[in-house]
């Protein structure tokens, strides 16, 4: 008997070896979905019930083996939560059925199987990988708020031990096949796919009736059962850690826990069914709509390129030039040359251009130790990356990267002393986190080619650019930017020009509010604690640090004075009184936080002196409302006022430039994480309540969806600013 | 200073075995669902209750720590609200109340929830180990045996045949079943999973389909241990008037390993007006007996007379009574002990039908009786168990 559908084909050999290869001709990749699952066991059945049949080989034709769930299915599942518990019930009944049917199944892992493609591994009684770096294998589900919910959490223990499944589970620690055996996560490797076919068959024919070691009386689960000692540390260091992880804010991993808590201490079939409970509970949950949508489909669009102009011909950046080798230039240089693009970096000297390209062997030299790379590839990255001082010398690049200080004028000189020798259709980026671009461009002879490409630092680890459209700029000007982008494998969002743009300006509200509360009088340590705790990766007083007291200063000093609003006086002299005692931050070892030279940073003690704090004076939920509305609000006036293009880009920019917590949404998705009468509400009461109420003001239009009980998603954005 | 009960309120019961409904909800969570349900019935102030007092037997692993405190917390009532687990075996549900009753009595407290949990599918009976039945010093001189062959003792001695109890087993199933039909048990919550869809909203072991005929063909549950083991000779060493020991018992006519909660919720008169709560019935008597730990189970009816002579009372001004149904015997001879007919015992039913959560069926029997009592427009109950290790508990309850 032989069978091909959509989702599979099979068929049996003259030994009675059956091969089940998985085969979703209508999708990108192989998905574990319902649709899949009953197509599979269907055949699983029929196998079971072949008396020919002595065992199942299930592998894969495509390249990888599954990938996982079809996120976009489990983000809008189309069913009430009774209705997807009962679909996952029955998968689980199913699958059991198959477990306990009395044939050997062997998952031949010829690809990488991620998600439910581990999942439907684990129903198998023998796991076999190719023995290949490029296969992952794991369960990546809580990365985006949800859980291994096809079996994955409940089984992983009996197979990996408490410690290493709890890892795995609450991580979504991706494993090659070496690690995967050595973790118990498969049973075997193979350095080929005749090897692996051989194996397989040879494992089916020497275990005619295999039993799942979850239905093994005589099984042990490595390192120690539940009720030991260990397992009971175990657990109790999980708690500790999950908590400290999520604060709270991200369901999904405190359900790994409890499935793993609840289930270990009973027979499977009742473990799976508390697995598809949770299950359940976190595909219907707001936080893994929200990441999915965010950092799962809004990363996806983004790297495809949404907001790039259609039908404008690829960009191609073979060599590029980058002015100015300090710390963005030099890491700008490195991502490029990475790219294997010919990087030109400029500096006034050449020994300041040298200094930059040391960066990338710093770089690359950790790559190597961490076996990342080799002395071989780092070589040729690094002969990619050419040294100079002469502006001749980027004559025949395709493309500009200028990283020069943020000084109107130094930029203006070398836009011109650029553009002076470099092709007449060449994109000129400027990089800059606040000047707006429209100015800039006035140095331009091309204003149509000079766009703003917002890096963020360092730029080896930072994923986001935000390409900042000026008046001028034109749409092949964008193309190229987006092309350039995507080349150099980061995530762009594309936003109008106003002072700030969107990142720097809403950014600078969480730090500014940060400052407010400290000033109004809560300790500095409730402050970066709370805002710890709702999300934020630091409190807002030690990203000032970072980012240095002077700085922002300096941002405030270069803005037009009929720029300056009260917040922005109130925060340059909160700034400003640390600066006048010498403390200007991280770099110089004194902020807001001491940096003594060995040892952990520590609120600084004058602090209290400065800044009396008054105990009890708002609740904690006020202090957190305030950090996260404000950013909320200045995001949506973006959106409001045209910098923002898409609400999509608003919410990705915020969590990756800075971010804001992504069980949100997003800065945007926010307003209705919290519910968007709520907001305004809060708003409002916050206006009439704290000093400088006017940032608090609630745009006429926000007041007007929230009449009309739309959503954020329902704003109708804006391609430019209205003039 | 008296002390009135407000509320009581319990889950439904599910199997005690790795088929039951209930095995993947923790016995925290089940309590603490109990909990909720009734801050939600009332809508009254949950900063008002000072303390809960759960009675649970297996108090390890997820029963283990103070499950009372663990499911005080869960409950979200707030950090006030404090947790007490007690052991009385079998007794612990009532003796809960009787405490929290006592502490209400005293000024000590003016509000307390008193109940018990157990799941028996999740925390094995015997899990939590002692010395009672395993060391030499304590089960040797006192001539102790496991329950079933006290419970068949009781019926040897006291004349009851195989046929007597498994009627008085179909009776109960048929008083459950009719109750359940006629929606008596109106004190009970269902189990919700974590999005709130019922896991079960009814109890799982009653059996209408019950017949003597049926109950006659299954094994007895402890010949063989009483063989075996040597404790039908060991019980006959105490009793040496009893040729032999008949093997009555079994699994129909013993009660069923079930798991569930239950709550009450005891106050003095100015802490339920503070609540804007009316009493429902005031704790008359509350009394323990110990007796000869090798027959075990007699405790109920000495236990009741304690209480009844504490009321003034006596046994016909108590219009319905709840004598656990832990072995049929039990109850039977509690009624030829105190001469109340069968009409007036466990009329809705036992744990012989709906089953017997160790820690939690002395409170979920005061609750049946409650809402019994004022259905029939009575007056005054009665609520007695036997209890391991040989003691009984009874407690008189009167409208207010």
């Amino acid at each position: 008997m032989s069978i091909k559908n959509d989702y599979l084909e099979y068929n049996i050999d003259a030994d009675g070896i059956a091969t089940l290869t998985i085969n979703q001709i209508n999708e990108p990749a192989n998905l574990y979905s319902f649709g899949f699952v009953k197509a599979y066991v269907d055949v699983a059945e029929k196998a079971i019930a072949d008396s020919h049949v002595k065992g199942v080989i299930v592998t894969s034709a495509r390249r990888m083996f599954m990938a996982g769930g079809d996120l976009r299915a489990l983000s809008n599942p189309n069913m009430d939560a009774k209705e997807f518990l009962d679909g996952i019930l029955l998968l689980h009944q199913k699958n059991r059925e198959i477990e306990k049917g009395g044939k050997p199944f062997v998952a031949a892992i010829n690809g990488v199987a991620l998600g439910g493609g581990m999942e439907l591994c684990l129903t198998c009684h023998h796991r076999i990988a190719l023995n290949n770096t490029k296969i992952k294998l794991g369960f990546p589900e809580s990365k985006v708020g949800l859980l291994p919910g096809g079996g994955g959490t409940a089984k992983a223990p009996y197979l990996m031990g408490i410690q290493n499944a709890l890892m795995y589970l609450l991580r979504g620690t991706e494993a090659r096949p070496q690690q995967a055996l050595n973790d118990g996560l498969i049973d075997d490797v193979a350095e080929t796919q005749e090897e692996l076919m051989s194996k397989s068959k040879q494992w089916i024919l020497n275990n005619p009736n295999p039993v799942q070691p979850w239905d093994n009386k005589k099984h042990r689960i490595p390192g120690g059962a539940f009720w030991t000692p260990n397992g009971v540390q175990t657990i109790i260091g999980a708690v500790g850690n999950v908590n400290k992880m999520t604060h709270g804010n991200y369901p999904a991993q405190e359900y790994i826990l409890k499935i793993v808590h609840d289930g270990l201490q009973i027979p499977i079939d009742r473990a799976l069914e508390i697995e598809a409970r949770y299950f359940t509970k976190a595909v219907m949950s707001k936080e893994a709509k929200n990441i999915i949508r965010t950092g799962f489909m809004g990363i996806q669009a983004a790297k495809k390129g949404k907001s790039r102009p259609k039908d404008i011909p690829k960009y191609e950046v073979k060599k590029i030039g980058i002015l100015g080798a300090g710390m963005m230039g030099a890491g700008i240089a490195y991502v490029s040359a990475k790219a294997g693009m010919d990087v030109v970096l400029k500096d006034v000297s050449v020994e300041k251009a040298e200094f930059g390209k040391s960066y990338s062997k710093k770089l690359l030299d950790k790559a190597i130790s961490k076996k990342r790379s080799t002395p071989e590839k780092a070589a040729a990255l690094l002969s990619r990356i050419t040294t100079t001082a002469d502006p001749n010398t980027i004559a025949d690049c395709d493309y500009i990267v200028e990283a020069v200080f943020e000084d109107p004028n130094l930029k203006d000189r070398v836009t011109k002393e650029t553009e002076a020798v470099l092709g007449h259709d060449k994109i000129y980026g400027t990089n800059t986190s606040t000047i707006p671009i429209t100015e800039l461009a006035k140095s331009s002879s091309r204003p149509e080619n000079f766009i703003g490409i917002h890096f963020f630092s360092p730029v080896d680890k930072m994923p986001l650019v935000e390409i900042i459209v000026g008046e001028k700029t034109d749409e092949r000007a964008i193309a190229a930017t987006i092309d350039y982008t995507l080349a150099i494998k980061k995530i762009p969002i594309v936003v109008n020009d106003k002072r700030g743009f969107f990142t720097s300006r809403c950014f600078s509200t969480f730090c500014s509010e940060g400052s407010f509360l400290l000033e109004e009088g809560v300790s500095a340590a409730r402050i970066e604690n709370i805002s710890k705790k709702i999300g934020m990766p630091v409190g807002p007083l030690a990203v000032i640090d970072e980012v240095s007291l002077t700085l922002g200063m300096h941002v405030y000093e270069s803005f037009p004075k009929e720029m300056r609003t009260p917040d922005s006086d109130r925060f340059y002299h909160i700034e400003k009184k640390l600066v006048d005692l010498g403390r200007e931050g991280r770099k110089n070892g004194k902020g807001f936080y001491d940096y003594p030279t060995n040892g952990k940073k520590k609120l600084w003690p004058g602090l209290k002196e400065m800044f009396p704090a008054k105990p009890d004076l708002y609740s904690e939920e006020i202090i957190s409302k305030r950090i996260l509305h404000r950013q909320a609000l200045e995001s949506y006036r973006c959106l409001d006022e045209g910098v923002l293009r898409s609400v999509a880009d608003g919410d990705l920019g915020s969590v990756l430039a800075w971010g804001f917590p992504i069980y949100t949404g997003g800065a945007l998705s926010y307003i209705d994480y919290v519910g968007m009468q709520q907001f305004i509400a809060d708003c409002d009461q916050f206006k009439e309540q704290f000093e400088g109420g006017e940032r608090w003001n609630v745009p006429e239009s926000l007041r007007a969806l929230s009449k009309e009980h739309k959503f954020i998603h329902d704003f109708k954005t804006r391609k430019k600013i209205p003039s | 200073m008296e002390a009135y009960i407000y509320d009581a309120l319990r889950t439904v019961r599910g199997k005690g075995n790795k088929k039951g409904a209930l095995m993947g909800v923790t016995p925290t969570d089940m309590a603490s669902q109990v909990l909720v349900s009734l801050k939600e019935k009332h809508n009254f102030d949950p900063t008002l209750v000072e303390d809960v007092i759960l009675g649970c037997v297996g108090q390890v692993m997820d029963q283990g720590a103070n499950i009372a405190k663990s499911a005080a917390q869960q409950s979200g009532y707030g950090d006030h609200l404090c947790g007490v687990s007690l052991n009385r075996f079998c007794g612990s549900g009532l003796e809960a109340i009787n405490q929290a009753a006592a502490y209400v009595k005293s000024g000590f407290r003016q509000l307390i929830i008193a109940g018990g949990v157990e799941s028996m599918s999740r925390v094995k009976m015997g899990s939590d180990g002692g010395g009672m039945f395993m060391d030499p010093a304590l089960a040797i001189p006192g001539n102790i045996v496991p329950q079933g062959i006290s419970a068949d003792l009781i019926a040897t001695r006291d004349g009851f045949s195989r046929n007597d109890v498994d009627q008085f087993a179909y009776e109960s199933q048929m008083r459950a079943a009719a109750a359940e039909k006629a929606g008596y048990f109106t004190s009970r919550i269902s189990v919700k999973d974590i999005n709130g869809i019922d896991i079960l909203n009814t109890d799982e072991n009653i059996r209408p389909s019950t017949t003597v005929e049926g109950l006659a063909k299954l094994n007895p549950s402890f010949a063989m241990m009483g063989e075996m083991a040597g404790f039908d000779a060991v019980a006959i060493d105490k009793y040496p008037e009893v040729e032999e020991i008949h093997h009555v018992h079994h699994a129909g006519n013993s009660s069923a390993i079930v798991d569930g909660a239950a709550i009450t919720l005891i106050g003095t008169k100015e802490a339920g007006q503070a609540l804007g709560l009316k009493p429902r019935f005031k704790i008359r008597a509350a009394a323990i007996h110990g007796t000869d730990p090798t027959i075990m189970l007699v405790g109920p009816a000495p236990a009741s007379q304690k209480a009844l002579k504490q009321a003034g009372m006596n046994v016909n001004d108590i219009d319905l009574f709840e004598c656990n149904e832990a072995f049929a015997a039990v109850a039977m001879r509690f009624m030829q002990q105190l001469n109340v007919p069968h009409d007036k015992v466990n009329v809705n039913g036992g744990a012989i039908a709906l089953g017997h959560p160790l820690g939690a069926t002395g409170c979920m029997l005061t609750g049946t009786l409650m809402d019994e009592l004022e259905r029939r427009d009575l007056n005054t109950g009665l609520i007695t168990l036997c209890i391991g290790g040989g003691m009984g508990i009874a407690t008189i309850i009167e409208r207010v």
